[in-house]
Parts: C-alpha cells; sequence; structure tokens
C-alpha cells in the first residue's frame, strides 16, 4: 500500500508561557499525538481551547504559531519527513500540497488587496500555473462555492463582501493550488448560524468534488459530524479517542466524548407568567448621524426573577436594545419602564439606583476587566461606589461574592491574566452581582467560550436566579443557550421582534419564515442532517 | 460624489483655510511687535514729521485690517513686497534661494526616504537579531550627533581622509546640474545622516504592527519568502503612518536647516531668514514665515491626502 498522505507519530509540541510576574516556562502544549490521514479523507479534530488542534492542524504544514516549536516526533507528508525540513522546503510545500482556511476569513485576507489577487497568489508564486489560468480556475471555484457574480467577486475587496462570502473565498484561496490537503481551521465558527449551513454545504461539497483530504478543526461536535469521514478527540495535547464519525457521535467509549456529545442538553423549564420588572414599549433608535431605524417598534416584557432570551443574528439590534435599555443609546421614540417608574431615556438623566439596579455582563470578560486590577479590586469597585464599603467589610463581601461564583479562596489577589476564560467570566458575574441589581443584560456571555465551560455559566446564572431573585436580559445568537435558560423569547430580525412569547409558544410551530429558518439552521448531531436540510429547503423554494 | 473625493476636498480646503489662518498669526504677530516699519526704516532718532511722513507714503495709517488684506492681495499676485535693509524685491530674492533650499531637500530626501524604508524593512525582517541592531543602532547614533557636529565629521572625512568632495557647497545660477549635485554632496550626506533614523524607526515600528496581523500569516502559510510577505502584504498597510513621518522630516528638510546651511556657506532660505531676523527686517520675516508654514501645511496635507487614498476601505467603499 503507498504511503498515506500525512502520519504523524508521537508529536510534542513545545512553547514558551510568559505568566505574569513570574520567569519564562516551557510548557508542553501536545504530547505525544498520532495521526494517520489517507487521501481524499476528511479527519476532524475536535475539542475545547487548549486541546492543541490548531496546533495540530498547522503542524501539518510544519509550522509553529508565534513561539510554537514542533520538538519531538516525525510528520511525513507525501512520503516525506517535515518537521526538521528547512525553510525553503517548507516553503515550497506550503500553498502547494497543503493549505490553510483560517476561522476569521476577515482577518484572514489583506484588507489592501482584491480578493483574486490573494486566490490565485500561491498557484503563481509555486508556478503552478498561469495568471489567466489561475483566474479561471478562481472564478470556477467561486461558482462552485455558491458565491453571487462568480466572474466579478474577485475583483472586490475584502470590506466589500460579507463574512460568510469571505469565508468562502477563503476556501477557493485554500483549494486554488489544488492542494492535496486542506486544514480547515473553525471555518465557520464565526458565522450565524443561518450562515454558517451555507457555507457548510459549500465547503462539503467542495471537498468532496476536488477529492482533497482535509482536516477539519472545531468545538462544535454538530457541525464536524457532517464533514469528517472519521473524529479524533483531543484534550489537553491528547488524544481522548479516534473512531468513524458515527461511532463517536453514537457510541462514544469515553466519558470525556460522552460529556462532549451531551453538552447542550440542558433544559430549563419556564416559570409561570409574574408581574415584570422591565417593560420596554414600542422603542424606536437609531445611531447618531444614520437615518435608518436600528430598533423598529420594540415591545417586550420581561417578569420579574426570569430569563428574556434576545435571539438574532449579528446585525438584528440586539445588543443596540442593550444599549438603549441602559441608556448609552437614548431612543428616539418609546418608553423604558423599569420596576414600576419610566427611566429616563439618556444616562445622564438616570439616579445612582437606576444605574445599580441594572448591570451588565459582556461577550469578552477579557476586555470588560482593567488587565492592572486584582479581581478583588474589580469586584470590590462597585461595592465601595454603590454601597461605600471600605477596607475588611469590603474584602468580606469580595468573598462572599466569590463563593457565590464558586471561586473560592486565594482568587482576590489574582490579576485577570492568571484566570482561564470562564474564570473571568464568572468575576463579571461577580462584579454585575456585586451591586445588588434587580436586571443582569447578558450580552452574549457565553458566546466565546467553550461549550462544557459555558454550560458552568448557564447553570451559575440560573442558580443565582433562583438565590437571589434576579433577572436577566438574555442576549444571545445561539438556540441552545436559549432552550437551557430562557422563560421568554423574542426572536429579533433587522431591529424588528419578529416572534416572542413563553418560551414554549416561541418553540413550537407553526413558525414564521424566519424563526423557521434561525431554527431549522442549528446543526444537529446526526450525520446526513445537512444534506436533508439543504435538500429540504430547495424543495421549498422550488414549490413556491 | 464618490466619498473619497468628498474628503479630499474637505482636506484641501481644512488646509487653505489653516494657511490663511497661519498668514493672519504671522501678520498679528509682526503687528505686535512694539514700533513699526517706518520705525524700522528711519531708527530711533527719526523726527515725528519724518515719521508721519512715511508712514503717510507707506500706508501705514490705514487701519490693520485694511494693511493686512493689501499684504494678503499682493502675496496672492506673487508681491511680497521690498526689503527695508536694501530695498530689494523679496520676491525675487526669495525665488532663487527658495530653488536652492528646495534642490537641497529633494535631493536629501530623494536618498534618504528610499534608504530609511529599505533599512525599515529590512530591520523589521530580522526584528531582533543582529542585523536590526546594527541599523538601528548607527541611525541611532547619527540622529543624536548634532548637525553641525555631523557636518564637520562629514566634512574631514570626505575632503580630508577621501578628498572626492567640496567642502564649501557653492552654487551658483549656470552651474550644470551635475556641478550642482557634486557641490552639494557633503550638505546632503549631512542631512540624510540626520533624517534617516526616525523614518526607519517609523518604518520598522508600523511594519511589525502589522506583521501581528492574522493575513500575515495567511501569506506566510502560502509559502511566500519573508521579504515577499514584507513587501507585498505588510508594507502596503504600513504606509499611512510611515508617510507621515516622511512628510514631517521633508517639511525639516526645508525649514529646519539653517545650521547645515551656514556650515557649509549654502545660499537658501534658512540663512537668508536668519540675516532678516538680525536685522529686524519685517516684510521678509513675514514672507520667509508664510512660506515656511505653507510648506509645513501642504506636506502634512499630502501625508493625510496619501493616507486617505491608501486606504482600500475608503478608495473602494461598499
Amino acid at each position: 500500500m503507498a504511503d498515506p498522505l500525512l502520519q504523524i507519530k508521537g508529536l510534542v509540541i513545545e512553547a514558551t508561557s510568559y505568566p505574569p510576574g513570574e520567569a519564562p516556562k516551557q510548557v508542553t502544549l501536545v504530547h505525544g499525538v498520532n495521526l494517520t490521514l489517507e487521501r481524499g479523507r476528511v479527519l476532524g479534530l475536535i475539542g475545547e481551547s487548549g486541546a492543541g488542534k490548531s496546533t495540530i492542524g498547522l503542524s501539518a504544514m510544519a509550522y509553529g504559531r508565534g513561539g510554537v516549536r514542533l520538538t519531538g516526533g516525525t510528520i511525513h507528508l507525501n512520503g516525506r519527513e517535515i518537521r526538521l525540513a528547512d525553510a525553503k522546503a517548507l516553503r515550497a510545500l506550503r500553498g502547494r500540497e497543503v493549505t490553510y482556511v483560517s476561522q476569521s476569513a476577515a482577518a484572514g485576507f489583506n484588507p489592501a488587496k482584491q480578493i483574486t489577487e490573494q486566490v490565485i497568489e500561491s498557484s503563481l508564486s509555486h508556478g503552478l500555473m498561469t495568471k489567466p489560468e489561475a483566474e479561471a480556475r478562481a472564478v470556477a471555484l467561486f461558482r462552485k462555492l455558491g458565491l453571487p457574480n462568480p466572474e466579478t467577486i474577485g475583483k472586490r475587496y475584502p470590506h466589500q463582501v460579507s463574512g460568510g462570502q469571505l469565508q468562502r473565498c477563503m476556501t477557493a484561496m485554500a483549494l486554488c493550488p489544488r492542494p492535496d490537503l486542506v486544514i480547515f481551521d473553525e471555518p465557520t465558527t464565526a458565522l450565524d448560524v443561518t450562515t454558517q449551513i451555507d457555507v457548510l454545504a459549500a465547503i462539503k461539497e467542495a471537498i468532496r468534488d476536488t477529492k482533497v483530504a482535509a482536516l477539519y478543526i472545531t468545538h462544535d461536535l454538530a457541525v464536524v459530524a457532517q464533514v469528517a469521514d472519521d473524529i479524533m478527540v483531543l484534550r489537553h495535547g491528547r488524544m481522548v479517542e479516534l473512531g468513524e464519525t458515527g461511532q463517536i457521535i453514537h457510541r462514544p467509549t469515553q466519558d470525556y466524548t460522552r460529556a462532549l456529545v451531551s453538552v447542550r442538553s440542558l433544559e430549563h423549564v419556564e416559570k409561570a407568567p409574574a408581574p415584570p420588572i422591565l417593560q420596554v414599549q414600542n422603542l424606536t433608535a437609531r445611531y447618531r448621524g444614520t437615518t435608518f431605524d436600528v430598533l423598529k417598534n420594540v415591545s417586550v416584557d420581561l417578569p420579574v426573577g426570569q430569563t428574556l432570551a434576545v435571539v438574532g443574528e449579528s446585525g438584528s439590534g440586539k445588543s443596540t436594545l442593550a444599549r438603549a435599555i441602559t441608556g448609552l443609546l437614548p431612543p428616539s421614540a418609546g418608553r423604558i419602564v423599569f420596576a414600576g417608574r419610566q427611566l429616563s431615556a439618556d444616562l445622564a438623566g438616570r439616579t445612582k439606583d437606576d444605574l445599580r439596579e441594572i448591570q451588565m455582563i459582556y461577550q469578552m470578560a477579557d476586555t470588560a476587566m482593567n488587565p492592572r486590577q486584582t479581581v478583588g479590586t474589580i469586584i470590590g469597585r462597585p461595592l465601595e461606589f454603590y454601597f461605600g464599603l471600605k477596607g475588611e467589610a469590603r474584602d468580606k463581601r469580595v468573598q462572599e461574592l466569590l463563593d457565590q461564583i464558586e471561586m473560592g479562596k486565594g482568587f482576590a489577589g489574582r490579576y485577570p491574566a492568571e484566570l482561564s476564560g470562564g474564570q473571568k467570566q464568572r468575576v463579571c458575574i461577580a462584579r454585575a452581582l456585586a451591586a445588588n441589581p434587580r436586571l443582569i443584560i447578558c450580552d452574549e456571555v457565553t458566546s466565546a467560550l467553550d461549550p462544557l465551560v459555558a454550560d458552568g455559566i448557564l447553570k451559575l446564572l440560573l442558580n443565582l436566579q433562583a438565590e437571589a431573585g434576579v433577572a436577566y436580559l438574555f442576549i444571545t445568537h445561539d438556540l441552545a443557550t436559549v432552550r437551557a435558560i430562557a422563560d421568554k423569547i423574542a426572536v429579533m430580525f433587522k431591529g424588528a421582534v419578529v416572534r416572542y412569547g413563553q418560551k414554549t409558544d416561541v418553540l413550537t410551530p407553526p413558525f414564521d419564515d424566519y424563526t423557521d429558518l434561525l431554527l431549522s439552521s442549528v446543526p444537529e448531531m446526526e450525520q446526513g442532517w445537512l444534506e436533508q436540510v439543504i435538500a429540504h429547503r430547495k424543495m421549498e423554494s422550488a414549490g413556491n | 460624489m464618490h466619498p473619497i473625493l468628498k474628503l479630499l476636498v474637505q482636506r484641501i480646503a481644512l488646509g487653505l483655510l489653516l494657511l490663511l489662518a497661519v498668514s493672519a498669526v504671522i501678520f498679528l504677530g509682526v503687528e505686535a511687535l512694539p514700533g513699526d516699519t517706518a520705525q524700522a526704516i528711519l531708527g530711533q532718532q527719526a523726527t515725528p514729521e519724518a515719521l508721519a511722513n512715511l508712514r503717510e507714503r507707506m500706508g501705514l495709517n490705514e487701519p490693520p485690517l485694511t494693511r493686512y488684506f493689501q499684504w494678503l492681495g499682493g502675496i496672492l499676485t506673487g508681491d511680497l513686497g521690498t526689503a527695508l535693509s536694501n530695498g530689494a524685491d523679496i520676491a525675487q530674492s526669495i525665488g532663487q534661494r527658495l530653488g536652492n533650499t528646495l534642490f537641497l531637500a529633494g535631493c536629501a530626501a530623494a536618498i534618504s526616504v528610499p534608504l530609511a524604508i529599505l533599512l525599515g524593512l529590512i530591520a523589521a525582517r530580522h526584528a531582533g537579531k543582529w542585523p536590526d541592531k546594527v541599523i538601528s543602532g548607527i541611525t541611532l547614533t547619527t540622529i543624536s550627533l548634532p548637525e553641525f557636529v555631523a557636518a564637520y565629521f562629514v566634512i574631514f572625512i570626505f575632503t580630508q581622509l577621501i578628498p572626492i568632495f567640496q567642502p564649501v557647497a557653492m552654487v551658483f545660477p549656470g552651474m550644470s546640474f551635475w556641478a550642482k549635485l557634486n557641490a552639494i554632496a557633503l550638505p546632503v550626506i549631512v542631512l540624510v545622516l540626520v533624517v534617516l533614523a526616525h523614518m526607519m524607526r517609523m518604518t520598522r515600528a508600523a511594519i511589525l504592527n502589522v506583521m501581528q496581523s492574522a493575513y500575515i500569516e495567511t501569506a506566510e502559510l502560502k509559502g511566500l519568502s519573508p521579504m515577499t510577505v514584507i513587501w507585498k502584504h505588510a508594507l502596503p498597510n504600513a504606509i499611512a503612518p510611515v508617510v507621515s513621518v516622511v512628510m514631517l522630516n521633508m517639511a525639516y528638510l526645508v525649514v529646519g536647516v539653517v545650521v547645515v546651511e551656514v556650515v557649509f556657506g549654502y545660499n537658501a532660505l534658512g540663512q537668508y531668514l536668519v540675516d532678516h531676523v538680525t536685522k529686524r527686517d519685517l516684510p521678509v520675516v513675514q514672507a520667509v514665515g508664510l512660506i515656511f508654514a505653507a510648506v509645513y501645511i501642504f506636506l502634512n496635507m499630502l501625508a493625510d491626502i496619501i493616507g486617505i487614498l491608501a486606504n482600500p476601505r475608503l478608495r473602494h467603499p461598499k
């Protein structure tokens, strides 16, 4: 039998980490992973952040991101050892035998160059095609990937096409030099769920038609189940389980895989209707200097101690609604009634108590905290500001809050950089709780987290709600999260609420068109789901 | 109207407005000095009658606003007035010297700008390694030397050790282009040494900043060579900050090189200005001040415009 396309044996990858206030130290990211990929096969690499999946994927090009070094083992590509190959040999294989599709095409494309120029660049620099040949191939790939105006879209600049289109352009860029292997690194993670499904289908079809082999890296098992022949589960740089896709999702043998498969099965029974703490009435808003309403006549109620999930794609106005409620964006029409009193439209007109009772938690816990303050200072600040707590009384309350978010002793003196992503988000929750609010606005608070960590955060939020009776306005694009936490749901589309009510009513058919599209686009952990949905949609659009 | 055209028109209009404001400041500044032009011409011992006569003749009794617009109108028609000290036509005296100034600045820029950018690219390519350290070390040394010290070093090296150039940069009308180039070789070398480091450091910093971007990784993973990555992918995105520093240095080459002019006896605008400041020749000071301000405003406006044109989001709106 011929050599496999890619054979990795005993791969060890190390990096130097620089913990704050300590000497730099060596950390091992990947501990002796073995991997074999035959021509034309698709292997899914799945795991949480820090599992080493991107690092392993890039090792197929013998590339270490930042200070990452491939220190042990062998990597054979097309029968040649490449781990110790020199820079010239690596340049000869990168962009020719192996290509790469990154998570964010918006960042991965050079903003100063036209799309086609970038798509055909490696084909030209490796001398694989003449310029007209490469351009013709680019157009053919644009067409295959379902891009609109395939003849002319390549003349545009990256900022002139949408995120989903750009991700397809990047796939075309990877396929253009006819590589043997494409590494897809979370190619649909940054996309809206309704966009993801189209891109996923386009990628799958392109892989099938070009018979290219692929490493498909993702944290989303339901996504990888649609495209991969085999799946390798990774954790902390070690392989947990390897098997055919059907076996991994239906008959996992390892506990960790089972946890990944069952994640997102969190179910929340909705509470009985109660009087509202927050009433948003006919809210219309636009950003200064624009003539376009980003919120159009939005009316929703949030009952005391319950959760209203606001669902929609990017640009639907979810976060703008939060800005209007907090007073950051004064609406042009409509009222906001909180605990029976009408709130001033803009921030300057609100009392300290108004401010205290509505708190926010953000998507990026990283950027929402001052990196030069300790956790104790961060949580203690609202205690001082709203309640005048100082010294020991403040420290005691900080510790109570840390206990509430299940972080325990020893964290008050630490800096945000020393915490994991989930811990950072917990600190942000504690900071919001410190103000004793009656409403917390949660803006995509679990979107940047791994599924298992996100589940932990959701459970914590539900527990805190049960204890403190705080209400949540929960903004998210993720419907699994909605099922796990919501009592009421408002579906937003282009600035308007298109569906609103108790959770079970909103999630029960008959649906309006948009909610149907949204719900049917959420990947299910079932092989063949993608084909079914696409076929179903084609049939429906043919019927119309 | 294309949004970029609108931006450019705005930027140019702003530049002109700024120039107008500067002209007013220069005029007011000179107005605010004790004494006036008539006093300056006739001296402290002048009789009141003579002063009144001269004021009448020169129109100094008109209100300041009228005189400002007269002065402004003169400038717009190319009439900068006459110098008090020797009665020469200012526009004529400036014309020749401005040519010399621009020639020297142009030659220094033609060498220093490409050289600085090239060195910046090489330093960025080898950031933290010895070529970077050598380039940074040498350029920082040259920028730290006062200009006159650098000038004497250069004179010593190129007239004593390797006698290939003249220590005095004499140029006069009718000289051939090559003879002129040869004459100003030494001041050009000095100016290049002085302005190199700033532009080189900025190029290096701007490139290294861009090198953090994800699209640089994309380019590396295409198997492009490091210099191709820097040249084709990093530099186009680092243009704006580099250009603004380049323009600041070009402005310096036009207006700030009086020391070098003096050391090499080069007859240009800086020396002319300093001479007439010492003579309290206010019309000349006003005229040269306005020209220097115009150069600054024009070059900075140019930097802004290049920055706008280099931004694909502005050049190709959605």
